[in-house]
């Protein structure tokens, strides 16, 4: 396995006007499941950093990350700067196309010649993506920008040019680099008062010699980190002006509307196309393997058009499968509760359940494909352009180097939008191949969306625990469905018997990533039981964590730290109480106290989040704040409403009315606290999900007495029988 | 002003006259046809989003005559005659309107995509309660965000409302 190494792959160069240019690649190799993006060696380069200097002393950023809102350009940025010791005012981040042209230039050489795609200059996730596989992480994916970009390229490409700028500066000078000091995007030697900017210095710092292994600032000298600065994406969403792929205009396109096999795997049988090729506006219907499109001169007329066909689908042999089928085999699958130990004075069992879930991004799923002689021209908005570029390529029957993929802004991805998804831009791009060399806008209608998703895959989890005479949890033992063998067994606790048993229970609902992934079902689970076994253990349910969790120092602080935040054990009116969770996933660890208020018609409200993050640092602290925030409403909605069922193969929802989410007036007041360890980065996008449902469920049992082990907590009455 | 039905959508286009962010227009559009995508499509006008196309997520909330709608639902025939303004033209050129300036004071967005909705939606609450309650935004505030912004949104809302939004 090739390590990622500081000093494998840093190049420099000038740019025009004596500029100053350092990029650093990381070495890869390339899965085989990755082929389709580059088929032709294994060994790849991937470029991960840029960082210009210009002579007006402006530094420019490139980020190889996509913003969809987590803001880690910004954060990205940050480490750069800091190890620069850059002037924080001087900085400007630029999205990766504005340098293209040196991906394909200079730096390829600096690299050692070593492959560098051509699209890597138009904003790519995909060198994150890999890492999570090298450096074996639990799950592919997600929350890895800031841990993997950040620590590996920002901040060795930040300090390689700060010592660059020191030698170049201590050279003209004719004084000792030791001497010189790089603060506020100058270069000081405070002996012979002399000092100059980066920019000033910039050309002959290119010149120097490339260090091989920079030395890295310590944390207790970050000045820039840490910090808050305004988020660099953000003016263009207050005024109108962000560019979303749904946005996207050319000259002479055309746009489609699609109405897809409802059963997934089913094909087009049969259309009447008379009804809407007469209809206004309409230039053409198009009929493909699974679906047929009204391309029409405008989305509405297209649409409307498309409401007047009546295609014939087939159900791939699917159409039996309903969400009680479903259940009823996990149910089979799972069988008897496990067995625990007999010795136990004490033993309980419960079944978790968890649905079937899409994505719903504000933006839904759009891809804009100009199509011309061998060649193909996409935009469109997606978590890895890379694999979107070789899904468009595999769709047309084309080599991946004639397309030209231009990755926009994302309205929301959460996991819709990662490789190995990009089922609209496979559609899109042939919706325009039948079209070309026509350009065409598909748009995807919220219908489109929540019908066609790749879904947080329904699970049910059947669990067993005992505890001895002193309510000491003696075993936890649980069997399962949905996947998870990572996020199943895995428990801080001191529990000497935890096991956790997969049963395989196969249905034709297509899986995929959902922010926080297997997490979201399996920290509901797990938390939700502990729970239980404190209840049973008759302790309360903070103490008993608090008791297993004593060799977890950094699990014990964020328990502690958030059951402080929430005066946990203080009073609380009639019908409210509090509910704890903690989850580990991606790196961090997030205890979360829900407090919460069940009327006496079994209204709920959720009053308040407290969420203690142990994440190692936080880079831009707002951010995170804000993710940790994000990341609550997020998991609320989920918990409190969302569920897509299945009937006769089909998705029955179809938009926000029957797949509603929470408005504001639902929100929780949140309090957030960062707990400061000496661990490696974790991951924010994701972390703050998994103990949301959870603590809330327990704090409604701690309110009202009901113990919800069904999600979303909607289905089950918040009142007792009297 | 232009009439139409539902139920017997007319076929061919009219001309229709509003006032978009100031400016007059005569569009040449079928009456029925949604005002977001004449925005959109025929005017360029993309801060307006589409979300849902059944007036349920609000983000494709603009003002008509000073009062937010839902332009995804709302024929561009009822705009005949009227005043639209978009996120675009909430503000004159190179300002900011109060509410977009608490967006960016309490770094409101996250993907971004709701937020032109949510302002307008805001904007045009705060045109008629200026200071509003906790209790009032709840009650009159629907929109769907789906990153999450909601703790900020509250918070920005009544920066707005205190830096006087009104004016």
């Amino acid at each position: 396995m090739n390590k990622w190494t500081r000093r494998a792959f840093i190049g420099a160069g000038t740019i025009s006007g004596g500029g100053f240019l350092l990029g650093v690649a990381g070495f890869t190799l390339a899965p085989s499941r990755h082929s389709l993006v580059s088929a032709d060696a294994e060994a790849r380069g991937q470029l991960t950093t840029w960082i210009t200097i210009n002579p007006g002393n402006v530094v420019t950023i490139l980020i190889p990350h996509c913003e969809m809102g987590q803001g880690t350009p910004t954060a990205l940025a940050m480490m750069a700067a800091e190890e620069l010791e850059a002037d924080w005012t001087l900085v400007r981040v630029q999205e990766a196309p504005a340098l293209d042209a040196y991906a394909n230039g200079y730096i390829v050489r600096a690299a050692g010649g070593h492959y560098v795609p051509a699209v890597l200059g138009r904003g790519v996730d995909y060198g994150a993506f890999k890492l999570v596989e090298w450096f074996g992480f639990q799950v592919t994916g997600g929350s890895t920008a800031v841990r993997s970009t950040g620590e590996y390229g920002m901040r060795v490409a930040g300090a390689a040019a700060k010592e660059m700028l020191v030698a170049a500066a201590a050279a003209q000078w004719g004084v000792p680099a030791s001497e010189c000091v790089a603060k506020a995007s100058r270069v000081t030697h405070a002996a012979s008062n002399r000092s100059s900017t980066f920019g000033a210095l910039a050309q002959a710092a290119a010149g120097r010699g490339v260090p091989t292994s920079p030395a890295l600032k310590s944390p207790d000298r970050f000045s820039i980190r840490r910090t808050s600065p305004q988020r660099l994406d953000i003016p263009s969403k207050v005024d109108g002006s962000a560019r979303y792929a749904i946005d996207f205009s050319t000259p002479g396109m055309l746009y489609a509307a699609i109405e897809m096999a409802p059963v997934y795997g089913g094909t087009l049988v049969s259309v009447d196309t008379a009804p809407a090729e007469g209809m206004p506006g309409v230039k053409q219907v198009v009929k493909l393997t699974e679906a047929v499109a009204v391309v029409a001169d405008s989305f509405w007329r297209a649409r409307r058009a498309l409401a007047t066909l009546q295609p014939q689908f087939s159900d791939a042999g699917h159409g039996g499968v309903s969400t009680a089928s479903i259940f009823a085999a996990f149910d089979a699958a799972l069988g008897a509760p496990p067995a625990v130990p007999k010795e136990a004075a004490k033993v309980i069992t419960a079944d978790y359940r968890a649905p079937f879930l899409a994505h719903a991004t504000m933006e839904p799923m759009v891809c804009t494909a100009k199509v011309e002689g061998g060649r193909a021209e996409v935009w469109t908005g997606v978590q890895d352009p890379l694999n979107a570029r070789a899904t468009a390529a595999k769709a047309l029957g084309i080599d991946a180097a004639n397309v030209t993929l231009t990755n926009l802004m994302l309205g929301g991805g959460f996991g819709r939008r990662l490789p190995f998804t990009f089922d609209y831009v496979d559609l899109g791009v042939r919706v325009a191949q039948a079209m070309s060399p026509v350009p065409v806008k598909t748009i995807w209608t919220r219908e489109n969306d929540l019908q066609h998703d790749y879904y947080r895959g329904a699970a049910l989890s059947r669990h067993a625990g005992a505890l001895d005479a002193s309510g000491r949890p003696l075993a936890a033992h649980s069997n399962y469905t949905g996947g998870g063998n990572g996020e199943a067994v895995y428990m801080p606790y001191r529990i000497s018997d935890m096991k956790a048993d997969e049963k395989d229970a196969t249905h034709p609902i297509r899986p995929g990533q959902w922010r926080s992934v297997l997490n979201s079902q399996h920290g509901f689970f797990k938390e939700s039981f502990i729970d239980e076994l404190a209840h049973a253990a008759g302790t309360d349910p903070f103490e008993f964590r608090r008791s297993l969790l004593v060799e977890q120092p950094r699990f014990l602080a964020a328990l502690e730290k958030a059951a402080a935040m929430s005066g946990w054990g203080t009073p609380l009116p009639p019908g409210e109480g509090r509910g704890i969770a903690i989850c580990e996933s991606f790196g961090t660890i997030v205890a979360q106290v829900a407090h919460v208020a069940v009327s006496s018609e079994g209204l709920l409200k959720v009053k308040h989040v407290y969420a203690a993050v142990d994440c190692g640092d936080v880079v831009h602290l707002d951010g995170a704040t804000a993710q940790v925030e994000g990341g609550i409403i997020f998991a609320l909605s989920a918990a409190l409403l969302s569920e897509i069922t299945i009937a006769e193969g089909r998705v029955v929802q179809t938009n926000f009315r029957d797949y509603p989410m929470i408005h504001i007036a639902d929100a929780p007041q949140v309090t957030t606290a960062f707990l400061r360890s000496d661990a490696p980065l974790g991951g924010l996008g994701e972390p703050c999900v998994p103990p949301l449902a959870p603590a809330l469920t327990n704090a409604i049992h701690a309110a009202c007495g009901v113990r919800v082990r069904e999600l979303p907590i909607r289905k089950t009455p918040l009142t007792r029988p009297v | 002003m232009a009439t139409f039905d539902v139920l017997r959508p007319e076929r061919t286009a009219m001309a229709i006259t509003t006032t978009i962010n100031g400016t007059p227009h005569t569009l040449e559009v079928e009456p029925e046809m949604p005002l977001l995508w004449v925005l959109r499509e025929q005017l360029g006008l993309t801060g307006t989003k589409y979300g849902c196309g059944i007036a349920a997520c609000g983000a494709c909330t603009v003002h008509l005559d000073g009062r937010a709608v839902f332009s995804c639902t709302l024929p561009v025939a009822a705009a005949e005659g009227k005043q639209v303004t978009t996120i675009e033209g909430l503000a004159q050129p190179g300002t900011r309107h109060a509410v977009q300036q608490a967006w960016v004071a309490h770094q409101v967005p996250q993907c971004g995509y709701c937020q032109s909705g949510m302002i307008m939606a805001v904007a045009g609450l705060l045109a008629q309660t200026p200071a509003p309650t906790d209790d009032e935004i709840d009650a009159r505030l629907t929109n769907i965000c789906r990153c999450g912004t909601f703790v900020r949104v509250r918070a920005a809302i009544h920066a707005a409302a205190r830096a006087g939004a009104t004016s």
